[in-house]
Order: C-alpha cells, then sequence, then structure tokens
C-alpha cells in the first residue's frame, strides 16, 4: 500500500505524501486513569462538580458516624446493661445474650436441637435445589415438598396429633368418587381397564401421599410437645415465609388460569378473589384471621394462632402471585396454546407442558419479588400477638437488665440486618437465575 | 381416552362421549365449584351466627351510634370522647387519607430525585441513589417505622431541652413537631380570590398558548407566567388587604409547648418511613420509564435541533410518563395500604381506631366489613383512574 501511494503522488508531481501512519499519541494525562474517570465521572461541569461535592458531603455525614456506632464505640462483650451503658455505640453484648431467643423465641431449651435439625434440612434441601448444575433436581423437590414439611412439623411440634376419623372418612370419600370417575368409561364399555391404569396409579399416588402423612404425624415419637405459643424469633419468621411462599405458588397458579379461564363462573369468582386479597391491606387480613376465622368455626373446634395467621399470609400471597403469573400466561403467544391443542394434549399437559414453564420463566424476577415481599410482611404478625423476630427483638426492649440509651438502636440494626440479607440475597439469586434462564433472546 | 376406530359410528356419537365433552364438564365442574362454596357460605355463617348468639353480640352496625368513650390524639373534625364509635371511625378514616396524600407526594418528590440520581453520570450520586434503594426496599417497612418511632423521634429531648430546628419557630421534642400556624385575620379572603384568580389566569393563558402554537408554531412562556400570575396575584391580594396574615409561634408553656401547630411523633414517624420506604420503589419505577423510551428518540430531538431542556420535556417525559403512571399508582395505592401499619405506633387511622373499636364492643366482622368496603373502596377507584389514564394515553395507533 504504501509503495503505490508514493509512486502514485511521485507520478502526479507532488511532493510528498505520508506513507505509514504515524503512531497514536498516548491520550493526554487528564483523560486517563484515575485522573481521566474522575474527570469524567465527577467534575465534568460546575453542576456535576457541585453534585460531586454533595455526594461527598451526604456519604461523610452518614458513614463514619455508622461505622462508629457500629463498630468502634460498640461493645461487643458484657453481662447486663452496666457494660454498655456508658458507650455510644452498639451494645452487640445484648444482642449476643439474646441470640438464642432471636433465633428459637421461647422454644424450651432442651428441645432446641429439635429446631437445628429442622434449620440444617432445610438448608441441605435448599442449596442443592438453588444451585441449577446439581443434579437429582426431582429428587430434591419432592423431598423439599413432601418429606420436609412432614419432618419439620413432626419435629417442631412434637407430632402425635390426634387425626380424627373425619379426616379418614373424608380422605376415603374423595378416593372412592375419584375412583368411580376413573372407572365409569369402563363400565359404560368406552375404555379398557388397560387404558385406564396410568390414572388409577395416580389417583393411588395421590390417596396415599396424605394416608402416610395422617399415620406419620399421628405417631407418638415420644418428643415433648411444644406449644406453638412458644415458638418464635426467626423460626416463627421463617415458618411463616416458607409457607406462605410454598402455597402462594400452586394457589396462584391455580388462581391465574381460573382467572384465564373459559368458564365464566370459575373467572368471576378468580377475580373477585383476586382483587378482594389485593384491595386490603396485610393488617386486615391478618385481624380477619385471627378475630373473625374462630367465629366461622364449628363450635368446640379451635385453630391454632399461627396456623390463622399462617392461612391468612398464604392467602394474600396467592392473590399476588395470581396476578404475576397471569402476566406471564398473557405474555405466552397464542400459537403456543393452539400448538399444543393441535397436538391432541389435554388440558393439564397443554399447561403443564407447553405453556406454564415458559410463562413461568418469564416472570421469575416478578415472583422473587412477590417472595421478597412477603418475607417482609411477615414482620406484621406481631401486631396480632405473634413473636417473629422483629417482635421479639420488641419484647427484649422491656428488659431491665439490658436497658441503655442505644438498646433499641441496636436491636433494629441487627433485625434491619438480618433482613436485609434475606432479601439482597434473594434478589440477587433472581437475577442470576434470569440470566441463567434466558436462553430463548441469547445471541 | 375414548378412541373411535370402526366407520359404521359415524353418524352418532356414542353414550360415553357425553363425560368427555368439554361444555358438559366445564358445567359440571361450576355446578360443583358453586355448590362447594356455597356449602362452606352457609357454615360459615351459621356457625358465625351461633358463635355470636353464645357471646351476646347482636351483630349489625348499631353500635355505630353508641358512645365511643376514647381520645384520639389527632384529628382533623371535632372528636371528643363523647363522641359515637362512628364519628371515630371517620376521625380515622381523615387520618387515613390524610397520611396517604402528604405520603405520595413526599414519596412521589423523592422518588424521582432519587431515580433520576440513580441515571445520573456523576458516579457518586448514581453510587448512593443505588445505595439508598437496595438498603430501604430490602428492610421491612415496620421495622423502618419502629425505628423512626422509637429509636429516632422517641428518643429526642423533652419539651425543656427541645432542638430548635429553626431557631425561634420551628421545635423538636419527644411531644412532636411544633411548627408556627398562619393566623387568617380579615380580609384574607383577597388572597384565595387571588390564588383562584390566578389559577384560572394561568390555565386560560396555557390554553390560549398552546393553541396558538399549533396555529403559528409561536412558543409562549405559559408555564413561567401561568407560574407568576399563581403566585403573584394572591402575594397582591395580601398586600391590598394590608397583609392580614399572622404567624402564631408555639412557645414554652411550663412543661410543653402551646400555641403553633402539632404534629405528633406518630404521625412524624409514620410519613417519613412510609414516603422513604415507597421513595425506593418509585425511583426504580422512574428509571425504567425513562430508560425504556429508545436512545434514538433523544438522537431524533436533538437532530431537529431540540436543546437539551425541551429534549427531556417534550421528548422523553411524556413517553417515560406512559410507562411510569400505571405501577405509579398501584405504589401510591401500597403507601394507602401500608398507612395501615400505623395500628403498631397507634397513630389514630382507621385500622388503629377500628381496632379499638372492636376490642371495645367485640363487632369483629362489622368493623373488619368497614376496613375492608374502605380500602376496596380506595383501590378500586386508584384502577378506575389507571384504567382512564391508560385508555388517555395509550399510543393512538393509524
Amino acid at each position: 500500500m504504501a509503495t503505490r501511494n508514493e509512486t502514485n503522488a511521485a507520478a502526479s508531481g507532488i511532493g510528498w505524501v505520508r506513507g505509514e501512519m504515524q503512531a497514536e499519541m498516548a491520550a493526554p494525562a487528564t483523560d486517563v486513569g484515575l485522573i481521566g474517570w474522575m474527570r469524567q465521572h465527577l467534575f465534568s461541569g460546575v453542576f456535576n462538580t457541585i453534585l460531586t461535592l454533595f455526594g461527598a458531603y451526604l456519604v461523610y455525614v452518614l458513614v463514619p458516624p455508622i461505622f462508629k456506632f457500629a463498630v468502634t464505640d460498640a461493645v461487643w462483650n458484657g453481662d447486663n446493661r452496666e457494660a454498655c451503658v456508658g458507650s455510644h455505640g452498639a451494645c452487640w453484648a445484648y444482642v449476643k445474650a439474646y441470640a438464642a431467643q432471636f433465633i428459637y423465641g421461647r422454644f424450651p431449651d432442651p428441645e432446641r436441637w429439635r429446631v437445628n435439625i429442622v434449620f440444617v434440612l432445610l438448608a441441605a434441601g435448599l442449596v442443592p435445589l438453588l444451585m441449577p448444575t446439581l443434579p437429582f433436581k426431582r429428587e430434591n423437590t419432592i423431598f423439599m415438598l413432601l418429606v420436609f414439611p412432614v419432618l419439620a412439623f413432626i419435629l417442631l411440634t412434637g407430632g402425635n396429633v390426634a387425626i380424627g376419623q373425619w379426616a379418614w372418612i373424608a380422605l376415603a370419600t374423595i378416593g372412592i368418587v375419584a375412583a368411580a370417575f376413573i372407572l365409569l368409561p369402563v363400565l359404560a364399555g368406552q375404555a379398557s381397564l388397560a387404558t385406564r391404569t396410568n390414572a388409577i396409579l395416580v389417583l393411588a399416588i395421590l390417596l396415599l401421599i396424605p394416608a402416610v402423612i395422617f399415620l406419620l404425624v399421628g405417631i407418638d415419637f415420644g418428643l415433648e410437645p411444644v406449644e406453638t405459643s412458644n415458638w418464635g424469633g426467626l423460626l416463627v419468621t421463617l415458618v411463616i415465609a416458607i409457607t406462605g411462599i410454598t402455597a402462594s405458588l400452586p394457589f396462584g397458579v391455580a388462581l391465574a388460569l381460573g382467572r384465564r379461564s373459559n368458564l365464566p363462573i370459575v373467572r368471576l369468582l378468580s377475580v373477585i378473589f383476586i382483587e378482594f386479597w389485593r384491595g386490603v391491606p396485610l393488617i386486615t387480613v391478618l385481624f380477619m384471621s385471627s378475630v373473625v376465622l374462630p367465629l366461622f368455626m364449628p363450635e368446640g373446634v379451635t385453630i391454632d394462632k399461627l396456623f390463622r395467621a399462617l392461612v391468612g399470609v398464604a392467602l394474600f400471597a396467592s392473590a399476588y402471585m395470581a396476578e404475576v403469573i397471569r402476566g406471564g400466561l398473557q405474555a405466552i403467544p397464542k400459537g403456543q396454546y393452539e400448538g399444543a391443542d393441535a397436538l391432541g394434549l389435554t388440558f393439564w399437559q397443554k399447561m403443564g407442558l407447553i405453556v406454564l414453564p415458559q410463562a413461568l420463566k418469564l416472570v421469575i424476577p416478578g415472583i422473587v419479588n412477590t417472595f421478597i415481599g412477603l418475607f417482609k410482611d411477615t414482620t406484621l404478625v406481631l401486631i396480632i400477638g405473634l413473636f417473629d423476630l422483629l417482635g421479639q427483638i420488641q419484647s427484649s426492649f422491656t428488659d431491665p437488665t439490658w436497658a441503655t440509651p442505644t438498646q433499641n438502636h441496636t436491636g433494629y440494626m441487627f433485625a434491619a440486618m438480618i433482613f436485609w440479607v434475606f432479601c439482597f440475597s434473594m434478589s440477587r439469586y433472581s437475577i442470576f437465575m434470569e440470566k441463567r434462564l434466558d436462553t430463548g433472546r441469547k445471541r | 381416552m375414548a378412541v373411535h376406530t370402526s366407520d359404521d359410528h359415524d353418524d352418532a356419537p356414542a353414550k360415553a362421549a357425553f363425560i368427555y365433552d368439554p361444555k358438559v364438564r366445564g358445567v359440571f365442574y361450576q355446578i360443583v365449584l358453586v355448590a362447594a362454596i356455597a356449602w362452606l357460605g352457609w357454615e360459615f355463617i351459621t356457625n358465625a351466627a351461633r358463635n355470636l348468639e353464645q357471646q351476646n353480640i347482636s351483630s349489625g352496625f348499631g353500635f355505630l351510634k353508641n358512645t365511643a368513650g376514647f381520645g384520639i390524639i389527632q384529628s382533623l373534625v371535632d372528636y371528643s370522647e363523647e363522641s359515637s364509635y362512628g364519628r371515630a371511625l371517620y376521625v380515622g378514616f381523615l387520618n387515613t387519607i390524610l397520611i396517604a396524600v402528604i405520603g405520595i407526594a413526599l414519596a412521589t418528590v423523592l422518588g424521582f430525585i432519587i431515580g433520576i440520581a440513580r441515571l445520573s453520570t456523576n458516579w457518586i450520586i448514581s453510587r448512593l441513589a443505588y445505595v439508598y434503594i437496595e438498603i430501604i426496599r430490602n428492610i421491612p417497612l415496620l421495622l423502618q417505622i419502629f425505628f423512626w418511632y422509637f429509636a429516632v423521634l422517641r428518643a429526642v429531648p423533652n419539651p425543656r431541652n427541645s432542638i430548635e430546628l429553626i431557631p425561634g419557630s420551628v421545635f423538636l421534642n419527644n411531644r412532636g413537631i411544633f411548627l408556627p400556624r398562619p393566623v387568617f385575620e380579615e380580609g384574607s379572603s383577597l388572597i384565595l380570590f387571588g390564588l383562584i384568580a390566578g389559577i384560572a389566569a394561568a390555565l386560560g393563558i396555557s390554553n390560549w398558548a398552546r393553541k396558538r402554537q399549533m396555529e403559528t408554531g409561536q412558543p409562549f412562556p405559559s408555564f413561567r407566567v401561568g407560574l407568576g400570575l399563581v403566585l403573584g396575584l394572591p402575594l397582591l391580594g395580601y398586600l391590598l388587604g394590608g397583609m392580614p396574615v399572622s404567624m402564631e409561634f408555639a412557645e414554652l408553656r411550663g412543661f410543653n409547648f402551646t400555641g403553633g401547630m402539632k404534629m405528633t411523633p406518630e404521625f412524624m414517624a409514620l410519613l417519613l418511613a412510609l414516603s422513604i420506604y415507597t421513595a425506593a420503589f418509585i425511583a426504580e419505577i422512574v428509571r425504567a420509564g425513562i430508560l425504556a423510551v429508545s436512545h434514538g428518540q433523544t438522537e431524533a430531538s436533538y437532530a431537529l435541533g431540540l436543546r437539551p431542556g425541551p429534549t427531556l420535556r417534550l421528548v422523553v417525559v411524556p413517553q417515560a410518563m406512559r410507562v411510569i403512571i400505571p405501577p405509579l399508582t398501584s405504589q401510591y395505592l401500597n403507601l394507602t395500604k401500608n398507612s395501615s401499619l400505623a395500628v403498631a405506633i397507634a397513630y389514630p387511622d382507621l385500622v388503629s381506631v377500628g381496632g379499638t373499636v372492636l376490642n371495645q364492643t367485640g363487632q369483629a366482622i362489622e368493623v373488619i366489613g368497614i376496613w375492608m368496603v374502605v380500602y376496596l373502596g380506595l383501590s378500586l377507584l386508584t384502577s378506575a383512574f389507571m384504567n382512564w389514564y391508560n385508555n388517555r394515553m395509550a399510543l393512538v395507533e393509524r
């Protein structure tokens, strides 16, 4: 190239043409490195400089005092208020002294190993489930949805529940009715028994699961029964959050499908249900479940206070979940539904195999946001007299042994850190999953 | 599934096909559903009636006329212990509206500032906004309310050692914040007239300016002129009326302040927590809305010769608002519903007052019914507004 330029230049009589590119000069020192970055991002103009100074001032006002309070001025060890009373920092000694209460509430001391086992089981089941690269997802899910709740229930309450006869009768009635439905075509001569074996198998499993659960929780394992009124702290927070999350997903899917159903009554009822729960504050729902629900029960039937709150939270969360999932269902192109119909799939096959996997994937951020909202909302149960983590901390402020001016600052800071860690990791995990599952549009 | 293979059956459907007909099945399932719900409802009603009878509680809303007998620390209308339960609930309802309206205004301003700061090219500002959002929205609102109430506003000094936020006029102590109160004397009506006239004139001018710009293309600074009118005419009225407004300052008398305007710590704590918490969500909505306007719009606007200010005002913001408004209204609704957490710090809102009424009378179903009707009404109003707005703002496709 260069030589040709030179010859051309010589031929046309122009004295000199550059043949080789001049080496690039280094960027000015003010445009690169730390200084360049600062000029570009912090001091690019008068207004920006003022903003930067303002921001720096904010940081200076906020960060050092908080750091001083939480770390340098904090008291880490001590037996009572004497250790903290003179200091202006956090009284972590008080959190240490109360740590067991914050985790277990008033769960009796010698029985706390049971809670620990539940926590370990939860972690052992949840962590591999959340890591997409690990195998045995199906077994893991079955463990988390069927085995873990039963184990946790037995360990936490002590099991040995008196399963009334009505439970068995109800189960048997459902079984007989379902079996009749399955076998009706055989009796009518429309289907052979062989084509119905699958359905019968599914029914048998569906009936066997509650039967086994009834049997298991009815067994006396010799565990000391622990009333739910003695539960508290992180335990109650986690029980409410996890039950709410687990219950709200299937109910939410059902409600979302109901709202998009062709059956007018089903659709109307779903709409009323969803809009009702979404229109009222959770606190009124909790009041309702704690005050009105007992009124609705037949004579002599009392429902546990924690369980009532669980019902309220689960119904409330389902309505929100339903709207999130409906958004996903609406985003699936009609061709997917029609394709499934054209393949001759039944309604549940169509939904379970084609539509829902795509729809749920689309709305993962929304689902996780609902989870986070639910987790934060568990604190509301303290208003109806249950002691979740925040309730337990709030009630510890009345203890004169640790009464210092910084006691409630310390307590709130501790609670905030715990809740923040849970919620923030959930939101990070959702971003991670979103990126991982975003296979369709990645190019 | 029934499989029909033979050819000679095609004239009439087989008997068993009846239960495979989706329509028949649909009707059947719906009948079962309605029957189940009717049974459940009947069971609930009969149980509730019997349980109430046993507790000697007569159902109905007659109790609303009875004397309440409890005081309420903050009330927008006349209320005393001799007032009725109905009046008490009305006071609570007004307090809910009050906190919701002020909270929404504060949260919107704060949320927009932080949302725009999050998009700032200034590194430290955008980081600060990010940290604010991630911290505030991952901490339960109730905890934040407790923090502001118990750890901040109840921990400030007593009235004698008040903190003077503005020396001589604004005092902060553990009884609340005391502000000067404007006292309108004779002749103040001129100010009101000035304000009304100013607003009317500003609206008229902006209408005229828009019409003229449509016809001739000539712009008119209607915003600045309108602002001048809205502020200037009342000022004129104030001067003409002989400066009829004076300030009444709060004064320390004995152990507490008298006079002036008082904001209770409950109100302050709830207001701070609600607006700070909701602002974090609004900031994310604002950010998403602005990012949703494609960069091409800005570039096209620059190419047409518009400067950054008009570009933002005429091109970016109207399009961003279309994305922002629907989630924003649902945040407003959330704020209103979250104001029910007032019950935890005894700010007398609808739920808090209702809780007291419920405890005193035992009329659980009625009180909770009132709550539900009020909040459902508010949320229906909001969604009606949202639908109206969506229809107005929807892209007109030709």
